[in-house]
């Protein structure tokens, strides 16, 4: 059965990579086949702790209005029709500025000559890589480009029709949060049990909430049972997929470029734990 | 007056606990939070809010059920699943419609409308440290790089107004839309980052970045004690892209309890980390 997990959190840091890459190699480990899609496509990480070079990259590209000078008698309709300003008419000659352009179409339907057609302008890569029994997909915008959305929509394209599907978002509670989560079976939101990885565990509790997913919280680098934690949890009456503890040693696996599910005792296991309640949970 | 900001690209790196030390070391200064979806700042230096403005920016489609005929053409031609036909009849996702307009363009009888969009708020604050210019996206909306900008120019006009000499914006992680508005026209840019491959791949995209936006840039390597080759590592790669040292930070477990405190770890007695923010301060005050 196609299932699909999203793994994300307010704060920045959180540990979202190490327990995607966690649960993906969790999967590889049970013999399952899983796709990885790294959906933090501003700073993409998720090959960085598979220790997996992404060979395989396509241009990800978006559509942008491009004008028939020939047919355009500069009207100026299509700039009218721009609510994104992305569009102007300047002595009757149309000018695009397409880093605004949402995409959206309106341009081409509001021109009396037809002499609009859209044509791709590339915004980032799409990267793929195979690791075992997983495969990794990530997008990389291109430094310089604002909008993550439509690549992450991309990236998502390659999600599998039957396997099990990790998704690591981006951090921030914005639009990319549920380009990144919209349509997954299962949010797990990862916390630092802190008083900002508490206060940001809110707000993408809030936005994962609107799309109307179930969503279950992994507390990280917890000190003791995190008992004031957990109290917020229950207030806001998110419930616990797991408590992971604070660990000098995940950290400094991370910081050496390791892969901590591997080489630091007890983590492995405590991401099979993890999975097999997601499994059940979704079940 | 000069205008400071911080920014990271990988997230959880301590650009807070090290903008909101600089809040407590600068002594003529203006505080503004560019991160919008997930602010923090305002946990260590405790705003007390004293006016709030609505944030409008872009629209939203609106049906007037009474024209509609249920054609369906809107949601054919809408790209975002902004509307989807239920009984025959238009549903409007607000958390998906971006306010293209298209489909108000291309309602054969006039029945849909662009309304304005509030997608936050915004505050202007007092703190013990000087005033603070924040805001608050709401969870799911679009345009948080306008409202970044918003709170820039708003931060600007009370350093402006009250004579302020710095302005200290808090970024957020990452390289998009918010980020390239938190940096543009900045005199200096501080990228914190801390020592690992994850941090020095996306220190290295913040740099391009900066780069691309023509702001000088500075780093610090936080939590270096961590792995001190590999701190060493990023130091020469960030120089070699042009990027100056500020210094380093150690790994202090006085960050998290300042957090708990409610205060720039900079006023924890015999902090390392707060030493070593102090030192940073220090340098980056002769170049603004």
């Amino acid at each position: 059965m196609k299932r699909t997990f999203a793994v994300a959190s307010g704060k920045g840091g959180a540990g979202k990579t190490t327990v995607a890459v966690g649960l993906a190699l969790a999967l590889a480990d049970r013999g399952q086949s899983v796709r990885l899609l790294d959906c933090d496509v501003e700073e993409p990480n998720c090959h960085v702790q598979l220790g997996v070079s992404l060979t395989a990259t396509e241009p990800a590209t978006a559509p942008v209005p491009e004008v028939d000078t020939a047919c355009c008698d500069g009207c100026g309709a299509c700039a009218q029709a721009c609510r994104f300003h992305s569009l102007a008419v300047v002595r009757k000659q149309v000018l695009v500025f397409p880093q605004l352009c949402h995409a959206c179409g309106a341009c081409l339907y509001a021109c009396p000559q037809g002499a609009i057609r859209e044509v791709p302008r590339r915004i980032g890569l799409v990267r793929q890589a195979e690791a075992e029994s997983i495969t990794l997909v990530d997008g990389l915008l291109d430094v310089g480009e604002a909008m993550a959305s439509p690549l992450i929509r991309q990236v998502r394209q390659r999600e599998a029709g039957t396997e099990v599907t990790i998704l690591d978002g981006p951090p921030g509670t914005s639009c990319s949060l549920l380009a990144a989560t919209g349509g997954a079976d299962h949010v797990l939101l990862v916390a630092e049990a802190t008083p900002f990885g508490l206060h940001d565990l809110a707000l993408a509790s809030e936005a994962v909430r609107l799309l109307g997913l179930p969503v279950s919280v992994v507390l990280n680098r917890c000190r003791g049972t995190a008992a004031d934690a957990q109290a917020f949890l229950a207030e806001r009456d998110l419930p616990l997929a797991g408590c992971l503890p604070e660990d000098r040693r995940v950290a400094e696996c991370a910081a050496r470029g390791g892969t901590p599910y591997r080489e630091v005792p007890g983590f492995g296991a405590a991401m099979r734990d993890l999975l097999a309640r997601l499994l059940g949970e979704a079940a | 007056m000069k205008e400071l900001v911080a920014i990271s690209g990988k997230g959880g790196c301590g650009k807070t606990t090290v903008l909101a030390s600089l809040a407590a070391l600068a002594e003529s200064v203006v505080l503004a939070d560019g991160d919008v979806d997930a602010p923090d700042l305002h946990l260590l230096l405790r705003p007390e809010i004293q006016q709030r403005t609505p944030f409008v920016a872009g629209f939203r489609a609106a049906l007037d059920a009474s024209r509609c005929t249920g054609c369906g053409r809107c949601a054919e031609l809408c790209r975002f699943e902004g509307i989807r036909m239920a009984d025959s009849r238009p549903v409007i996702s607000e958390l998906h419609c971006e306010g293209c307009g298209l489909c108000v363009d291309q309602c054969p009888v006039q029945a849909l409308s662009l309304a304005d969009a509030t997608c936050g708020e915004w505050y202007c604050s007092a703190t013990a440290y000087g005033p603070m210019v924040h805001a608050r996206l709401q969870p799911g909306r679009p345009n948080s790089g306008k409202l970044v900008s918003l709170v820039r120019k708003e931060a600007r006009e009370l350093a402006e107004r009250e004579g302020k000499e710095l302005i200290l914006v808090d970024g957020p992680p990452g390289i998009g839309c918010p980020v390239i508005a938190t940096v543009g026209g900045a005199d200096l840019a501080l990228v914190v980052t801390e020592p690992s491959p994850s941090g020095q791949h996306d220190l290295r995209r913040a740099l391009e970045l900066l780069r691309h936006f023509r702001v000088p840039a500075w780093f610090s390597v936080n939590r270096a004690d961590l792995y001190p080759e590999g701190a060493a590592g990023i130091r020469a790669e960030a120089e070699s892209l042009g990027a100056r040292w500020a210094g380093d930070i150690r790994y202090d477990s006085a960050v998290t309890a300042s957090q708990y405190e409610g205060r720039p770890v900079v006023l924890c007695p015999d902090s390392p980390a707060g030493n070593d923010i102090r030192a940073i301060w220090h340098t980056l005050q002769k170049e603004l």
